[in-house]
């Protein structure tokens, strides 16, 4: 794919010479830093992406899909990384991938559309703000440093503020993704027009959706996208890519595989192309809740709280390293009885990051971001 | 009995963001009736009749230019290389009002205040359809609509019939203004002159009246009346375009783009179409013919039985059927009349069968729906529903759209929706949410799954999609 400035979207205007705009004026820094936001839509299972396996209800919790980490690199006594995420597991040897787990948002409901408000709004409530906190972490940065851009048709709420921000969306990028089409499906299951319709629709379509499509080849592409936006002098130095596909209610083992596989590419892509740039770029992985200790009768998990968020990169304050205040997974140590407890704010540990990366004030940092907080 | 929705979709265009509940929905579809605007704001900056013409004119006097030049001057390389790109350019003038025309189409859809007759602008313009396929029309259609049909919708069938057939998008599409009488004044001076191609009758438009138009295939016209219909109808050609003999005959203060009747054209005599004798001279002779047909019970039947169809489904009861031909009948094809029939029947407001949404009807009800612009500023409407499978005014026949089911009910096409959903969905994200929109744009036909399914969804955007792309937002 040929990428230039010139197809990138500035705020749904296309420019010809974004270098000429105001606010995508460049400053060439030595070594400018960088961050980008990866953000799993759907909740993402923390408790399969980093398997609390040395905890002693693990298995029994897990029961079908305790062995889902089988393989996985040990990060710990405790924890085992999933299998599918190899490339992230030499990032964590090499400190440069940091777990924090048990961890999220202020959010206790179990909407996706609630959570991933809370998650990018970072207010104390649903639909509480109409900025993000990456938008209002760009007031704090250096203008070489500042300009920030989406792989997204529009502005996520996560980087919206008062700093002009642009949105770049290939336009082959496949609309209808995996998820969604699995979703219809089911909505069409009893419709006697519309499913066979739809079955052979789907049958002609290329599966090419989220980034555990194609073998995670989605998630390598998506990350060698995000690398070559960010890598030129006058390219984006904050940027968001979004990832479906997360909602795992059903057949977790190999669809959760298949997401972390495109993840895990996606990161790889990222490294390769950014090159000497990896050693400033700092990447969170978030998603706006977790799933339940248990698992359902469709070898899926439902809706939970607590998750894993990833942090990634060559300048990490506690690289090769798991940090959890760990509450445990009998079920009076869960939360409601059926979700990972969280005993740390999902915000802290962002801001944290964030403030250590930049050189910022933690203090600082934390009431910008999360004024609300 | 989901009469909300019906009344919103099957009647409307969708719900719009902004409507309130609709209370008493016969009253508040009857209420439209009268509260119909033929002139809404969106359409009001488009071009007129003379300008679209001038652009014809001007397309072909620079080819004639062109032309003229190369026969005149050896041409270089680059200078030959000029004709396709003016021809490109000016074709595209004629183009820029038909791009202009749909645009506004789509806008007046959105924002109506009354979608019952917005819908019912929509049906006719079909029933009476012209296609965008032929390049002397594809200017005039959007003029067409808000012209011929428009003013009319509200009054009687003949008025409604006769300005759509005396519109110079109908002249040309189906060959009128190349029509000449075979025995008049001009023809008949061509011949005498030696000319062996003397100019001749078209019977496609009097085919077309009688076939699609007014009463009907296999309604027992002959081919007999099809010619005499012809002879009658010729003279109406339209000024400034037509090429030939009638060119020179015409007015000299006859506007481009004008309809105008040319007496030396027109087949003298009597004329007798389904038996009856038609005497009267000149124009006034097609006239005649085309009020008849308007009110001929075979014509009161076949638009009947289209209403019927548009709103109950591929097979319209009988029982409907018969209710409206009689209401055609009896008031003299007063279509206000028949709409107030069809919305005091019983058969259109039950559940099943229904009808699946053509690409037009699901997009706009999609866009009502929303109260942030889900398409792009320099989204290309033309080339949306060219692939969503409906190209507007351009349904490459004379017959129009087929009003089924199984017309819009194909697994590209639904592919296509579910990826325009997503798309749209996606540039609006949390903007929006599925979760109050869905009870609002399907009320009293929202389901608890497609209710579960929107709540489900693992993104606002995904929500949204999810709406558009439900088994009941596909169909109305």
């Amino acid at each position: 794919m040929i990428l230039s400035r010139r197809s990138i979207i500035l705020s749904g205007i296309t420019v010809a010479a974004a270098g000429a705009l105001p606010g995508f004026a460049y400053a060439a820094a030595a070594t400018p830093k960088r961050l980008v936001f990866i953000i799993q839509r759907g909740a993402a299972d923390g408790l399969a992406t980093v398997a609390p396996t040395g905890d002693p209800a693990f298995a029994a919790a897990r029961r079908t899909l305790a062995d889902e980490t089988a393989g996985g690199a040990k990060l710990d006594a405790m924890f085992t990384l999933h299998p599918a995420l190899a490339t992230t597991a030499g990032l964590y040897a090499s400190k440069q991938a940091h777990f924090a787990h048990a961890v999220a948002t202020a959010y206790r409901d179990r909407s996706h559309f609630d959570g991933q408000n809370m998650l990018e709004g970072g207010g104390s409530r649903p639909y509480g703000r109409s900025d993000g906190w990456v938008g209002r972490l760009l007031t704090l940065l250096p203008a070489a440093e500042r300009d920030a851009l989406a792989i997204a048709p529009a502005v996520p709420l996560a980087l919206r503020g008062t700093v002009q921000v642009g949105t770049y969306a290939p336009s082959r990028l496949p609309q209808a993704d995996g998820d969604l089409i699995a979703r219809l499906s089911a909505l069409y299951a009893d419709d006697k027009l519309l499913l066979p319709l739809w079955d052979s629709a789907v049958k002609t379509q290329e599966l090419a959706g989220d980034i555990g499509g194609n073998n995670g080849r989605n998630g390598a592409d998506l990350g060698k996208l995000a690398a070559s936006l960010m890598l030129p002098a006058d390219g984006a130095r904050v940027m968001m890519v979004e990832t479906g596909g997360w909602d795992t209610h059903s057949g977790q083992r190999g669809r959760l595989a298949a997401q972390l596989r495109g993840l895990d590419r996606l990161v790889g892509a990222l490294q390769t192309g950014l090159g000497p740039a990896w050693s400033d770029t700092l990447v969170i992985v978030a998603t706006e809740f977790g799933r339940t200790v248990e698992v359902n009768g469709t070898g899926g998990t439902d809706h939970g709280t607590a998750s894993t968020a990833m942090l990634l990169g060559g300048s990490l304050a506690l690289g090769g390293k798991v940090s959890a205040d760990w509450p445990g997974l009998t079920s009076s140590a869960r939360l409601d009885g059926r979700d990972l407890k969280p005993t740390r704010s999902l915000e802290s540990v962002i801001a944290a990051a964030v403030a250590h990366h930049y050189a910022l004030d933690p203090k600082r940092v934390m009431t910008t971001l999360y004024p609300d907080a | 009995m989901a009469v909300q929705y019906l009344a919103a979709n099957r009647f409307g265009l969708g719900r719009r963001f902004d409507d309130p509940a609709i209370g008493d929905p016969k009253a508040w579809l009857n209420r439209q009736i009268g509260d119909y605007d033929p002139s809404p704001a969106a359409i009001a900056g488009l071009a007129g009749r003379a300008a679209i013409a001038t652009a014809y004119v001007e397309y072909r006097e620079d080819r004639q230019a062109m032309r003229r030049a190369a026969a005149e001057t050896p041409m270089s390389e680059e200078e030959k290389g000029m004709d396709p790109e003016l021809r490109r350019l000016s074709r595209s003038a004629i183009r820029r009002h038909y791009v202009d025309a749909t645009a506004a189409r789509l806008s007046a859809a959105v924002a109506t205040p009354t979608p019952l007759p917005e819908r019912l602008v929509h049906f006719w313009a079909n029933h009476f359809a012209v296609s965008a396929d032929k390049q002397t029309v594809i200017g005039f259609v959007g003029n067409y609509e808000n012209e011929a049909i428009r003013p009319h919708i509200m009054g009687k069938f003949a008025d409604l019939l006769i300005a759509a057939v005396k519109h110079p998008a109908m002249l040309l599409y189906l060959d009128q203004a190349q029509s000449f009488g075979p025995e008049s004044v001009l023809a008949t001076r061509i011949r005498n002159r030696g000319n062996r191609q003397s100019p001749g009758l078209n019977e496609n438009l009097a085919r077309e009246i009688l076939e699609l138009h007014t009463l009907g295939v296999r309604t027992g016209y002959t081919q007999t009346d099809v010619t005499a219909f012809a002879k009658a109808l010729t003279g109406l050609t339209v000024a400034g375009l037509g090429r030939g003999a009638g060119q020179r005959l015409m007015p000299a203060d006859a506007e481009p783009g004008a309809t105008v009747f040319i007496a030396p054209l027109h087949e003298p005599g009597a004329q007798t179409v389904l038996g009856r004798r038609y005497d009267a001279v000149g124009a006034a002779q097609a006239e005649a013919i085309l009020r008849d047909l308007a009110v001929h019970p075979a014509t009161a039947r076949h638009i009947a039985t289209k209403l019927a169809r548009h709103f109950t489904g591929d097979e319209p009861p009988a029982a409907l059927v018969d209710r409206l031909t009689a209401d055609f009948v009896k008031s003299g094809g007063d279509l206000a009349s028949l709409y107030r029939a069809l919305i005091a029947s019983p058969e259109p407001w039950v559940a099943a069968p229904t009808m699946f949404k053509s690409p037009w009807d699901w997009t706009v009800s999609m866009l009502r729906a929303l109260k942030v612009p889900a398409l792009g500023e320099k989204q290309n409407v033309v080339a949306m529903f060219t692939q969503l499978g409906q190209p507007i005014w351009r349904p490459g026949s004379p017959a129009g759209y087929d009003d089924k089911v199984a017309t819009w009910a194909g697994s590209a096409g639904l592919m296509q929706r579910v990826e325009l959903a997503s798309r749209i969905a996606g540039r609006i994200g949390d903007r929006v949410d599925a979760r109050q929109l869905a009870p609002l744009v399907l009320a009293d036909a929202l389901t608890p799954q497609t209710g579960e399914a929107i709540a489900r969804a693992d993104s606002p955007g995904q929500g949204i999609a999810m709406l558009f792309a439900s088994p009941t937002f596909l169909r109305r």
